[in-house]
């Protein structure tokens, strides 16, 4: 048995498999179903300081070997789910990693100060790459200055592990990830969703009620790995890897690439209990290596002759 | 408690050139099952589509003894999933996920039960039939399609006493028309005194029409939604209706507060497609 766990600052995960934010809703709904304390992580939906209703419906359409998502950060907002889903997360022993969303830079401040006032919430991962919301976020994001600010100034308020999730939709994703890093970042996470589009051919109409939306899955994770292996290059702090994983292969190439852990999204939706099976993978894989934890495989790239 | 299994496919009944029948072999789903729940269906292995599409539990297989060993799934071809499911092949494994959501609640006698279907809409009423049969409430089936060769199953609903009403839009079965149109006239007919649960599945202006002449008989109305899903256990907040509640109106997602809506708390004008 292989040391599967994996230092995020100054927390520990039991595994390197995360819950992906906005693939898992706040984590209660799939208890039913499995034990989530089972889980590196459950990085729960996005949240703003106040309750949000997201974009009206066709929210997703498919695409080959992927989905196309406009769900607009519909959430119950940081004071319900503090005292709705929180106590709750807390008693099934939940890793949580709280999705924390804003329009400003004092929203991402305040949402975080709340909930690094409450038990149970173990990271925080700032949401500065949706790209469905027009205001705040992604602004943030596109932007180093933006990027660097933003982050600054959550770490001044909470001494919980921050990670910046980070978008693909730039030129260079490594360097904002160096601003992550250089505004004190723990670990960063990517990628968000890469915008895109689908037309009706017949009607002429996007299939979005909102135009664009952001694709995963599968069809985007040569991307994906390549800014792992670029970001891994720039930093020195542990990286989430994530985008279109949905097996124990795909898992190991993102470690591989430089992920020290990894987020599972879409893949959920089609099995939503695909988990222990990625985490058994992941540790057969090492032994088979004669790897003694995942940290020895993170970012092992071998050059071709 | 849902499960998620490879189930195989037992049959595949061809029904006409778009509809079809899909028996799996899949005994711990059925037998957790409750009356008009579904199921998460993968059509097909590999990555296009990708995702899953929901069903509706058609039948609940028994054997010789009486368990439940499978289901059966009412398909209707419109679109790749369900061209897929048309096509599947005895033999075939389909991961079968389920199952989920909000059942139907069936209604005790006195009060009778009217179920309204429109097409494929008539998946969820199997089931639901045969757990009011069970508890001897008296039931009426208004199912109307295009055609005669719309209309399926109407003698299993016969056998377990309900008393069925048949439309037809070419008037080929039943009476021409919507099947909204008798249940208009009986429902002017019924006495005061009687009370009914009504219980809707099909095009969404057929159950908005059941839950408007509910409305305004005073009778309650349950609808099955059927919008478009992504994951089916509440993950992806694709599949939200706008409902009424305490403090103003949300949307909620149908997988996990549906797909069964008490159809007063919805708000139509926010609702699109379906089936």
């Amino acid at each position: 048995m292989a040391d599967l766990s994996v230092p995020i600052g100054s927390l520990t995960l039991k595994n390197p498999v995360i819950a992906a934010s906005g693939c898992f809703g706040y984590g209660v709904e799939y208890s039913k179903a499995f034990d989530i304390s089972t889980l590196g992580g459950v990085a729960v939906k996005g949240l703003f300081l106040n309750e949000r209703e997201g974009h009206a419906p066709p929210r997703i359409v498919e695409t080959p070997a992927g989905m196309l998502n406009a769900i607009g950060l519909q959430g119950i907002g940081v004071h319900r789910f503090v005292a709705e889903k929180l106590p709750e997360l807390r008693a099934l022993g939940a890793t949580t990693i709280v999705n924390v969303c804003g329009t400003t830079i004092d929203e991402y401040c305040e949402v975080s100060r709340i909930l690094s006032d409450h038990d149970g919430v173990h990271a925080l991962e700032l949401n500065i790459s949706c790209p469905n919301i027009k205001e705040g976020g992604i602004q943030f994001g596109c932007s180093l200055i933006g990027t660097h600010d933003v982050v600054s100034a959550v770490r001044k308020v909470t001494s919980l592990p921050l990670i910046p999730k980070l978008t693909p939709n730039v030129t260079d994703p490594a360097s904002f990830a160096r601003a992550s890093e250089e505004a004190g970042a723990d670990a960063i996470s990517l990628v968000n969703t890469f915008l895109a589009m689908a037309i009706d051919v017949e009607t002429r109409q996007p299939k979005l009620t909102t135009g664009m939306g952001g694709l995963s899955g599968p069809a985007i994770r040569p991307i994906a790995v390549r800014m792992v292996y670029e970001c891994r290059q720039a930093v020195k702090i542990p990286i989430i890897g994530m985008g279109g994983i949905a097996t124990v292969t795909d898992a190991l190439e993102f470690i591989i690439a430089g992920a020290n852990a990894l987020q599972v999204g879409t893949a959920n939706f089609v099995e939503p209990l695909l988990w222990q099976g990625l985490i058994d993978g992941i540790n057969a894989y090492l032994d088979r290596h004669q790897l003694a934890g995942v940290g020895d495989l993170v970012g092992q790239v071998r050059s071709r002759k | 408690m849902p499960v998620d299994i490879p189930a195989e496919v037992l049959s595949n009944t061809r029904l006409s050139p778009d509809y079809n029948v899909v028996a799996l072999d899949a005994p711990d789903v059925a037998r957790a099952a409750a009356p008009g729940q579904f199921v998460m269906i993968k059509t097909a292995p590999g990555l296009d589509p990708l995702l899953r599409r929901p069903f509706s539990i058609f039948e609940i297989l028994r054997d010789a003894s009486g368990e439940a060993r499978g289901l059966s799934l009412l398909n209707k071809r419109v679109g790749v999933g369900t061209s897929l499911l048309y096509d599947a092949r005895p033999g075939d494994r389909l991961d079968c996920l389920g199952p989920l959501g909000r059942p139907f609640v069936p209604v005790d006698p006195p009060a009778q039960a009217w179920m309204v279907a429109g097409g494929v809409g008539l998946a969820p009423f199997v089931t639901l039939a045969e757990a009011l049969a069970a508890r001897g409430t008296e039931m009426t089936l208004f199912y109307g399609g295009r055609s005669a060769h719309d209309l399926y199953h109407a003698e299993f609903f016969e056998a377990l006493g309900a008393r069925l009403v048949l439309t037809t839009e070419d008037g080929s079965r039943g009476e021409r028309g919507r099947v909204t149109g008798p249940l208009a006239r009986e429902l002017a007919a019924l006495p005061a005194d009687t009370a009914a649960t009504l219980y809707a599945c099909g095009p969404t202006p057929m159950m908005r029409a059941v839950a408007d002449l509910g409305t305004a008989h005073g009778h309650p109305s349950f609808v099955s939604l059927e919008p478009v899903m992504g994951c089916g256990m509440g993950g992806c907040y694709s599949c939200v209706v706008r409902v009424t509640r305490p403090g103003g109106t949300h949307l909620v997602r149908s997988c996990i507060e549906g797909p069964v809506f008490d159809s007063s708390t919805l708000i139509w004008d926010a609702l699109q497609g379906g089936h």
